[in-house]
């Protein structure tokens, strides 16, 4: 990983640089070969003992159906796109605020807290039908219901990480009489920002899970268009190559999402956090 | 105690900065950090606190801060306004024990919070914190991040900060033991120099005499468990010594060590005070 500064005096990188690009060529290579060779075998399994494509279709019958089966699955995906993004965005937004409102003095933290971990420890599952039924529309309801997973584990992180400032550094923010706002801008909310990426993570996993579940509560209300009503509805048909084509898809969003808040976590971590630096002793 | 340099006071430093009375701490874990120390701190002085570890030295400077309040006892600033937010407008420099520094931002961002935080701007600041960089030697690596310097060289950024508001008053705790004999010599002469010059008030935490020796122009011994001043001696004044290449191999700079390692001896071997009885 690029994680040594442009500027760094005196870098000696040139002697490591051939090790270290066919170290970057092995992480690529090792899980897309055995990537290649488990789709291989799934392949040759269907088809050498002729498995119907009704019990497990071959991953090309998959693909095929994907791009068959493009126009019904895009608009789902879309919808669920939608849903599990304005949840993670609507979480992020709620967690952080709530936070700051939480560390900012011990009495709303005492009277607040027990409503998030209520909220929290209550299978998201049980809360869906009352949802639905209280919201009109339904995408909304699956909306409120991503949100609600997605922001515990934002909240609780942020909490943490606007609490775990150094001391000495608040001592250094008081000695030199900085305000309240000041010292939540430049001090607390970047000693956060470690903790912030890592419920980012979660939540990220959390919203696309919670979006799913909840439209499969919704689905079975009998309205719904996302990727999860495709996959029950592919189920009550029988039409198991697509309901594999609409699960690939969600993997594919899942692995999406993933790679995405690592990265926003990478570049914003990169300069200074042990996480997203390399140990170089 | 015959002090062999031991001098009058200074005309004019009757009136303390910082005067501490009857001053205890108790963390709330039970220990017994500070018990019952009193001290005036007169302007113009260097003090050192010399202790061994553990000896409440830390929390001690710490609370002349006014960082944490003593369980008992006053800390009083008779020369000083008392602020809208209960702290004296003494310009106050602190150099904590660890570098304390912000991972997230380079070292001229680092070096130029202070200022930052009293709403200079960057441009207005570059000059004054490039030089506070450059007393330290780090001139070269404002663009550096923390964990990219070594412990001295953190240590130094911590330095350069509690210089860039040119205080009044400089509060140092070990700001030197994690430096190379060379490096501590020539920021021993730095500070030295800082205080003679701009008329500093420094309150300096170390626990080698040799350091204390050669820096103070007072030197108040602590004691462990509880920790108080067992032996409060006034030297010759160490203005100059900076510019005198042979001070530190001569022998008064001799005699002044053993004295004061007599003194920390002393201390060390003191009869216990509260917690004996
Ligand atoms: N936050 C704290 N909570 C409880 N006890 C503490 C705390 N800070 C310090 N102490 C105790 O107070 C005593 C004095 O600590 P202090 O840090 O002032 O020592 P010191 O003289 O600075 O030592 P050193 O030279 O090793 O830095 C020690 O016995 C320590 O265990
Ligand atoms: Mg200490």
């Amino acid at each position: 990983m690029v994680a040594l500064a442009d500027d760094a005096p005196a870098a000696n990188r040139s002697e490591s640089a051939p090790g270290a690009n066919r170290d970057r060529l092995m992480r690529i290579a090792v899980p897309a070969a055995m990537l290649a060779l488990t789709l291989l075998a799934w392949e040759a399994y269907v088809r050498l003992n002729g498995v119907p494509p009704y019990i497990l279709p071959a991953p090309s019958l998959v693909a095929a159906t994907l791009v068959k089966d493009w126009a019904t699955l895009w608009p789902a995906l879309l919808v669920t796109l939608q849903i599990t993004f304005s949840a993670l965005i609507l979480a992020l937004v709620g967690g952080s605020a709530l936070a700051i409102l939480l560390v900012q003095s011990r009495w709303v933290e005492l009277a607040l807290y027990p409503y998030a971990v209520i909220l929290q420890v209550t299978p998201i599952v049980a809360i869906a039908p009352l949802i639905l039924v209280y919201v009109p529309s339904t995408q909304g309801a699956i909306m409120i219901c991503a949100f609600l997973v997605a922001f515990f584990p934002i909240l609780s992180n942020m909490v943490q990480g606007l609490k775990s400032v150094d001391h000495n550094l608040l001592n250094l923010y008081d000695l030199y009489g900085a305000s309240r706002w000041q010292q939540l801008r430049m001090l607390k909310l970047p000693a956060a920002l470690p903790y912030f990426m890592a419920g980012l993570k979660i939540g990220g996993g959390l919203s696309l899970i919670a979006a799913v579940v909840a439209e499969f509560a919704a689905g079975s209300a009998g309205a719904g268009s996302g990727l999860a009503f495709r996959l029950l509805e592919s189920q009550y048909r029988m039409n198991i190559p697509r309901l594999f084509a609409a699960l690939v898809l969600l993997s594919a969003t899942g692995v999406a999402i993933f790679a995405f808040t690592s990265l926003v976590s990478w570049l914003s971590l990169r300069r200074w956090h042990e996480s997203a630096l390399s140990r170089e002793n | 105690m015959s002090a062999p340099a031991a001098t009058s006071l200074p005309p004019g430093a009757a009136r303390p900065v910082v005067s501490l009375r009857g001053v205890s701490k108790r963390f709330s874990n039970g220990t017994l950090a500070l018990s019952s120390m009193s001290m005036d701190i007169r302007r113009g002085e260097f003090v050192s606190l010399l202790g061994p570890s553990g000896c409440g030295k830390s929390t001690a400077l710490r609370i002349v801060a006014g960082l944490g309040q003593p369980s008992e006892g006053t800390v009083d600033w008779p020369a000083s306004r008392i602020g809208r937010n209960g702290r004296p407008d003494a310009d106050i420099g602190f150099v904590f024990q660890e570098p304390t520094l912000m991972p997230w931002k380079p070292v001229f961002d680092n070096a130029f919070l202070p200022l930052r935080l009293k709403g200079v701007s960057k441009a207005q600041a570059r000059d004054t914190v490039m030089a506070a960089l450059e007393t330290v030697g780090l001139e070269d690596f404002a663009r550096a991040y923390p964990r990219e310097l070594s412990g001295g060289m953190r240590m130094r950024v911590s330095i350069a900060r509690a210089l860039v508001t040119e205080p009044k008053l400089l509060l140092m705790d070990e700001p030197f033991g994690a430096l190379d004999e060379i490096t501590r010599q020539k920021l021993n002469d730095d500070v030295l120099r800082l205080w003679h010059e701009k008329g500093l008030t420094v309150v300096f935490v170390t626990h080698s005499v040799f350091e204390a020796a050669y820096l103070s122009s007072r030197i108040a011994v602590m004691g462990a468990r509880p920790g108080r001043v067992v032996s409060d001696m006034a030297l010759a004044s160490p203005a100059g010594r900076e510019r005198d290449a042979g001070f530190r191999s001569s022998d008064a700079y001799g005699e002044l060590c053993r004295h004061v390692s007599q003194a920390l001896a002393g201390a060390m071997y003191a009869p216990r005070g509260a917690e004996a009885a």
